[in-house]
């Protein structure tokens, strides 16, 4: 397809979009009173819902049907599948790799952009300092982890070559010996999990600086006047008055990491006993060909998310309704 | 227990035209409660944070008892604070919030409960220990407020306008509790309010501040009988003190529109210039027969019940002003019809224009 003809869909596609807009608003319109408010809210929703369930819903449950069949997608295997990824060595490496994740990188996430954010509070260049650390949260996943694997890379210890990656320059000049950070198991996966706490410390520390901007300044003052101090003042009073917004930070980065694939996928490829649950149903799925475990993972997937996520709203609309 | 010392105690914040508070001097005997009041800017919870540690003190000291505090953080002043806010930590129960002072000092925990306990049957809270502040009334967060303040058993309690958030019913109510409360425990307390009715009928003391400047110190009565100046003198009292400048003739005479009034002459004395300003408090002002006053206009009249308020407008040589006279609430004049005034001359309060000082009377 040549230029023009790209541009010339792409014309055609924002002149539907327009003219399906419109006609919702032209109905919409034309309904009034209590019984119009309904009409319009249908009106508007149900777009929406078409959308949801031909994009969300009907492949969400194509893929839990497609779950039990093997790996061609043709023979009903019942729950083999399911039983494959609990008892297969690799699949319970994922397994195990998934849940060190998970218990990992929100903590860390957040501990670390809670201390950053307690420590910038007030002080001088406040703002470049936070911007410091929210940068990575502006760099793609895939970004995010170039970068990390220059600084990992690994060359030989031999003379005349030198090392290109920053950790290992660094070991080196400390007198140590170059390592395979990305290859040696378990610890492979660490380096990985950095580079997640990395991107979402960022999110971390401005999510959690707001909340703490937000404590009113009389309470601090009475706290001190009640002989609080700096470890006090930040147990007894900053803790428990941001524990809404600690409470979302920590969910909203821990779905993040259940869903992780892009680091995993750019800097190891699931190899060297790095794979988690999203990498291993992308493989599955359309490198190794085994439809039906590609499918099972992902159903496993969402439902590991979905409880976290509920948590997750209910936080939400408690801190809301304070 | 202890006294508190304000010795040319300044706060200047940076960029600041003029300071918070200027060289204040004050001092707070053992025991007494002390209000601070002054219009909005004028330094009063500048002062009152300068000495609860809230604010540096820039220059000059502050001294609780004979120990210097000026430097000392403000957990370890021993001083209890009730904040106009309030300030409750909303994630810990009435009873927590109360003990919490005593908690960190590392009170034992039976202890607490004791104290909390006694402040709460005091403060009418007991019911409410187990409640978060959330699920209160605004007239029970204030008493909480005190408690937490009262459980500690401080040097000094500071109160930055504790009853500006109580509606008008609630807050004359609390003021007297407040007041008696004080007096039973007898800690030295610094009160800080915009409302002079407030003040006067709480403090054994009163301070006036204005633009970060004492105006004047004084009991409550003594304020009002002998305001220092034109400031404090139109400040205190409602409704406020009658002022108008006037000039004074050669013969040390001062004349309202047709009406003469003497200067006194230890006034006349002091006197910097030719003008003075004439003070006289609405009751200090009466109604008198046709010809024998000063000739005025009712504009209005204000009907309280116990007293009525006439606002009657004087022509003088300086042009209309209003004078608030007090007037038998029985037979009030109507409004648009011609009285006669004349002050009680031994109420008069005398005022150099040109300083503001008083000079007799």
């Amino acid at each position: 397809m040549s230029n023009t003809a790209k541009f010339l869909e792409m014309g055609y596609a924002i002149l539907i979009f327009v003219a399906i807009v419109g006609v919702i608003l032209f109905i919409a319109n034309r309904f009034s009173g209590r019984k119009g408010d309904r009409a319009v809210a249908s009106a508007f929703l149900a777009p929406t819902l078409i959308v949801l369930s031909v994009g969300l819903v009907y492949p969400g449950l194509r893929t839990v049907y497609e779950s039990f069949f093997d790996a061609a997608g043709k023979a009903f295997i019942g729950l083999d599948n399911y039983s494959t990824i609990f008892t297969d060595s690799d699949e319970i490496t994922v397994l195990r790799n998934t849940v060190v994740w998970v218990l990992i990188t929100p903590f860390f996430a957040t501990g670390i952009g809670l201390l950053y954010a307690i420590l910038v509070d007030k002080a001088r260049l406040e703002s470049f300092a936070k911007a410091l650390i929210f940068l990575p949260m502006a760099i793609s996943f895939v970004g995010a982890s170039i970068i990390w694997k220059f600084i990992y890379e690994y060359r030989p210890e031999q003379s005349g070559i030198k090392q290109i990656g920053l950790l290992n320059q660094v070991v080196v000049w400390l007198g140590g010996s170059p390592q395979q950070w990305l290859l040696n198991k378990p610890w492979n996966n660490v380096f990985l999990i950095v580079i997640m706490i990395w991107i979402q410390a960022g999110f971390a520390m401005t999510v959690l600086s707001a909340a703490i901007k937000a404590i009113p300044e009389d309470i601090v003052e009475a706290a001190r006047l009640d002989g609080v101090k700096a470890w006090g003042m930040f147990r007894f009073v900053t803790v428990p008055s941001i524990r809404p917004a600690l409470v979302v930070v920590l969910t909203t980065i821990g779905i993040a990491t259940l869903k992780v694939f892009d680091i995993v996928r750019t800097v190891t490829g699931g190899q060297f006993g790095t794979s988690v649950v999203a990498n291993e149903f992308y493989s599955q799925s359309f490198r190794a060909d085994n439809q039906g475990l590609g499918a099972a993972l992902a159903v496993l997937l969402f439902l590991l998310v979905i409880p976290i996520v509920l948590y997750n709203i209910r936080q939400l609309r408690a801190s809301e309704g304070r | 227990m202890a006294t508190v010392t304000f010795d040319r105690a300044t706060r200047a914040y940076t960029g600041g035209e003029r300071p918070a508070v200027d060289a204040l001097d004050l001092e707070v005997e053992d025991g007494e409660f002390l209000v601070l009041v002054g219009p909005s800017g004028c330094g009063k919870s500048t002062s009152l944070r300068m000495l609860a540690g809230l604010e540096p003190v820039d220059s000059g000291t502050i001294r609780i008892g004979s120990r210097d505090v000026s430097d000392v953080d403000p957990s370890n002043r021993d001083i209890a604070m009730v904040f106009q806010t309030y300030a409750l930590y909303p994630h810990m129960t009435v009873a927590q919030n109360m003990g919490f002072a005593l908690k960190i000092a590392g009170v034992a925990k039976h202890e607490i409960v004791t104290r909390v306990a006694e402040a709460a049957k005091v403060l009418d809270l007991t019911d409410y220990l187990e409640r978060k502040p959330k699920a209160l009334s605004g007239g029970q967060r204030q008493r909480v407020a005190m408690g937490r303040a009262i459980v500690r058993n401080p040097q000094v309690f500071c109160m930055d306008e504790p009853l500006s958030n109580l509606d008008a019913k609630l807050r004359v109510a609390t003021r007297t509790q407040i007041a008696s409360l004080q007096r039973r425990l007898a800690v030295t307390t610094l009160y800080v309010t915009h409302d002079q009715v407030e003040a006067m009928t709480m403090g054994d003391r009163v301070a006036v501040l204005k633009d970060g400047v004492l105006q004047q110190v004084d009991s409550p009565r003594a304020m009002y009988d002998r305001p220092e100046n034109v400031f404090v003198a139109g400040f205190i009292g409602s409704p406020a003190m009658n002022l108008f400048e006037i000039e004074v003739a050669q013969d040390g005479s001062t004349h309202l529109g047709s009406f003469t009034l003497p200067l006194p002459r230890d006034a006349a004395e002091k006197l910097t210039s030719n003008r003075v300003t004439i003070g006289v408090r609405p009751e200090d002002l009466r109604l008198v027969a046709d010809g024998e006053g000063i000739p005025a206009t009712v504009e209005l009249v204000e009907e309280l019940g116990s007293d009525a308020f006439v606002h009657a407008s004087v022509r003088g040589s300086e042009g209309a002003q209003l004078l608030e006279v007090r007037v038998d609430p029985r037979e009030p004049p109507t409004k648009g019809s011609e009285v006669w005034l004349a002050p009680d001359p031994e109420s008069v309060h005398w005022f150099d224009t040109a300083s503001g000082l008083r000079l007799s009377g």
